[in-house]
């Protein structure tokens, strides 16, 4: 089974700064991947290289069977791959519908090569919003949001674009307990209905619970990767987190 | 969409017969300006207010169509010299084109610069588009001063026919034009709101790496805005000649197209196409008074004030202030 | 036509004097725009009011434009850092730089414009000094004086300006601020006060940008608008924030420019910049030197 994605020597520098050094990573269709990490460790760098919002140096990303290097990120976006941003980046004068509409209107409407009817992307909004508990808020502005809210409403707004990969980046910082257990369901409902995540995150327990896999990145290199419970007691691992 | 149209024309139609009531000139005059700041303000509106890109050549793309109405139309009266005498009776049959056609012609020239500049400039940020659009102003400036056969810096006579058949004056028929583009823009600057096309130009102005993210082809997007946005802006230039009858650079690249493209919406209202008309009545009528009554260096000294001040203080112009007094008034 | 050793010689030195007035004129949008992110189009009208404040002193008084320029620093300075105040409240702190910020700058452009037009009208103003008229002769080489002072003033401003950025504490901070605003705030450095300084040294080059303008040809109010195409046009091929590419990048526009104008004429000028401007930007957008 080959896989859906594929990162092969990836880098990235910004000036004299090396972000990503030859980070090579590989998902299985299906799969569930943790990625963890300290703060500053490239974990968002190689999600924007990924989905093409930042364009690497070296290396090369394959989705699907396609090489993607180049590709713009609407591109890739189209091609099933769909993340949410760490820093909510919601569409301020946009009500919470309008802002699911976007990529209904512009990713699942270009995959289907027929126009939605208006009628069912009113539905299919009103569903996710139930989905991560915005309903009652779905015609207010992001502005009207709490900051929990505008994560809900980025993973919302990446589940809209009906991806075939999805990125959750740092989803579930600042919920409760019980609200992250309402957003781990729903990653793992959407998992069993077929779709690949990868789950970038803080909350260990939500991590542990939820990845079939775990890799993890350090200043910009990838220095583990396998089974969670084997991974969690790396050295290297330990090491990163708690300091010499 | 229909039923909006055909309001949109009945109402022209009916400014056009109440304008036209005391049978004085110079209303058509005045008339003819403030409806063409109509279509330069709506269009420009649809690059600047929708998708968040501000352009400041509009005087750029304005001058585009009407020079190229003084090309042809001097390319008509040189005919004989400029064409081998085989292909003379040809050509005599096409020229002079007719205003309607000259319209056509400016928006596909203004169009087609449009998008080659936006094809240079929109993959950058929207600081670097807005900086090309003004020094390209300067440039196709400096290009049309140097060219001779459009008159160079001397300026270009265009002679307006004396009357038109059935509406009387050529003025009432130029006026008479401006209203049916007025209304083509509001109609296409609604259609294109309510549209997809809409949401991604939103989507565009709001957060554009997030657009992209979700789907959005972001430059194609971008060129279309400008390219529409340049062709209607050309379009309210072509019949500008005929209006004034002698043209020279400095009028067609006037301070006032530059600085009330930007005014008027942005003190009317920038998220819809209700902004730019009201804008555009508003201080275009106020300008017109004080052009008469004060001096129109000062009057666009006041332009340029509102401008700042509205920025400002009321980012969604008149508008907005509208909306949001409603909205607080239905939360009540 | 055929190209002259000495015309070509001539022109390049000419293009090396006008290049280093570039430099100066565009020091100011490097700090704005190249360190603080802040676009500020209306840079060039500040320029021209420095000009038309030296051309009245000098015409009523005798005094020479450039020490004009330099007792009006401080003035500009206040001035800068007033307008980057109102800026800050109303745009950078409420996130809305790009639309709005764009469009406040162009109604201070244009405003200021429309007042020197009420005040001076359209007629061309010029300074007198005693060095505008004598050239130095070396050989083929002819040096107007009228450009070499210019020239030589703009290089010393510059030259200090860079000195002031890499030596000193506030000149640092500048630099850091454009590069981590964070960081900066970590060392209780406040981020706002620093942009507040740079902003106001970049209208400050204005005043001296102005005079040495009116030095070397007659000013009328729309003579700012040219000088946009150029300005950015520096900024970005000499790469953003970067004051040694910002020189190179003067220099070069500044000799392409007077080649052109010695052998096409000078009517193409403006077209230069904006040639040079479109071409960075699709193919080098970084510039020469950027990051």
């Amino acid at each position: 089974m080959s896989a859906i994605l594929r990162v092969q020597g990836l880098s990235k520098r910004f000036g004299g700064f090396v972000a990503l050094d030859g980070i090579d990573l590989e998902v299985q269709p299906g799969e569930r991947l943790g990625l963890i990490g300290p703060n500053g460790s490239g974990k968002s760098t190689l999600v924007n290289c990924i989905c093409g919002t930042l364009q690497n140096e070296a290396g090369s990303v394959q989705f699907d069977g396609d090489v993607v290097d180049g590709l713009a990120a609407h591109e890739r976006t189209h091609r099933g791959l769909a993340r949410s941003f760490q820093l909510p980046r919601p569409f301020p004068s946009l009500t919470l519908a309008d802002n699911l509409r976007i990529p209904m209107l512009y990713t699942v409407h270009k995959r289907t090569g027929t126009p939605l009817h208006a009628n069912s992307i009113e539905a299919r909004c009103s569903e996710l919003l139930q989905m991560v508990g915005l309903t009652g808020k779905a015609r207010h502005r992001p502005r009207d949001l709490t900051q929990v809210e505008m994560r809900k409403l980025e993973l919302a707004r990446a589940m809209a674009a009906e991806p075939k990969l999805l990125i959750a980046d740092e989803s579930m910082a600042g919920l409760s307990h019980s609200e992250i257990e309402d957003i781990l369901a729903l990653l793992v409902k959407l998992n069993e209905s077929g779709i690949t995540i990868i789950l970038i995150e803080h909350i260990m327990t939500a991590v542990m619970s939820f990845s079939q896999r775990l890799a993890v990145l350090v200043s910009g290199k990838k220095i583990a990767d396998g089974k969670p419970e084997e991974v969690v007691r790396d050295p290297e691992v330990v090491r990163a987190y708690l300091g010499e | 969409m229909l039923p909006f149209t055909l309001l949109a024309c009945a109402v022209a139609g009916g400014v056009f017969l109440i304008i036209r009531e005391p049978n004085v000139e110079y209303l058509f005059v005045a008339g003819y300006t403030i409806v063409q700041y109509i279509v330069l303000a709506t269009a420009w509106n649809i690059l600047g207010g929708y998708t968040g890109y501000v352009n400041f050549g509009s005087a750029a793309f304005f001058a585009l169509g009407a020079y190229s109405t003084v090309a042809l139309a001097t390319f008509a009266n040189q005919l004989d010299d400029l064409v081998p005498e085989s292909m003379a009776p040809i050509f005599h049959l096409i020229f002079p084109l007719s205003i309607p056609t000259l319209i056509v012609i400016g928006g596909v020239v203004s169009g087609i610069v449009g998008l080659g500049m936006g094809y240079l400039t929109l993959r950058l940020r929207g600081a670097f588009f807005a900086i090309a659009t003004l020094a390209m102003a300067v440039v196709l400036q400096t290009l049309v001063v140097n060219w001779e056969f459009v008159g160079g810096s001397g300026g270009a006579y265009i002679v307006r026919p004396g009357e038109f058949p059935g509406l009387g004056s050529y003025m009432q028929y130029l006026f008479a034009l401006m209203l049916t583009l007025a209304v083509l823009a509001v109609v296409i600057a609604r259609a294109i709101e309510r549209s997809r096309l809409g949401y991604g130009f939103a989507a565009i102005r709001d957060d554009e790496l997030a657009a992209e993210a979700s789907g959005v082809p972001t430059l194609r997007l971008k060129l279309i805005a400008t390219t529409i946005s340049g062709a209607l802006m050309g379009m309210a230039g072509a019949p500008f000649p005929y209006y004034i009858g002698y043209l020279q650079p400095q009028s067609a690249f006037g301070l006032e197209y530059a600085v009330n493209s930007i005014a008027m919406p942005m003190i009317g209202g920038t998220m819809n196409w209700i902004g730019p008309l009201v804008g555009t009545l508003l201080l275009g009528t106020l300008q017109q008074i004080a052009n008469v009554t004060i001096s129109s260096a000062v009057n666009l000294l006041l332009v340029g004030l509102l401008l700042i001040a509205f920025v400002i203080v009321a980012p969604n112009g008149i508008v907005g202030l509208v909306q949001e007094r409603l909205r607080a008034r239905r939360a009540k | 036509m055929e190209v002259s050793i000495d015309l070509l010689i001539g022109a390049i030195v000419a293009g090396l004097l006008l290049g280093g007035f570039y430099a100066a004129v565009t020091a100011g949008i490097s700090i704005s725009f190249g360190m603080l992110d802040i676009v500020n189009i209306a840079h060039p009208g500040f320029i021209i009011l420095g000009s038309y404040i030296a051309y009245i002193v000098n015409i009523n008084l005798g005094v020479d434009p450039m020490i004009v320029s330099v007792v009006m620093l401080p003035i500009f300075y206040l001035l800068g850092t007033a307008i980057y105040q109102i800026y800050y409240l109303s745009f950078e702190k409420r996130g809305q730089e790009s639309l709005r910020g764009l469009a406040f700058f162009f109604g201070v452009l244009f405003v200021t414009e429309v007042m020197l037009l009420l005040v001076f009208g359209v007629d061309y103003r010029y300074v007198e000094a005693p060095y505008i008229g004598p050239s130095l002769h070396f050989g083929p080489i002819d040096l107007p004086l009228r450009m070499l002072v210019p020239c030589i003033a703009a290089l010393i401003m510059f030259g200090a300006l860079q000195v002031f950025i890499t030596r000193t504490f506030t000149g640092r901070a500048v630099l850091a601020v454009a590069q981590d605003q964070f960081a900066l705030q970590l060392m209780a450095v406040d981020p706002v006060r620093i942009k507040r300084i740079a902003f106001g040294l970049s209208i400050a080059t204005a005043s001296v940008a102005g005079a040495l303008l009116v030095i070397i040809q007659p000013v009328e109010p729309s003579v700012g608008r040219e000088y946009i195409g150029r300005v950015f046009a520096i900024c970005v091929l000499g790469g953003l924030g970067s004051m040694p590419g910002t020189l190179i990048a003067a220099m070069l526009l500044g000799v392409v420019e007077s080649i052109t104008s010695t052998f096409y004429g000078p009517s193409w000028a403006p077209a230069i910049a904006f040639g040079f401007l479109l071409l960075t930007l699709a193919f080098r957008p970084s510039g020469l030197l950027g990051r």
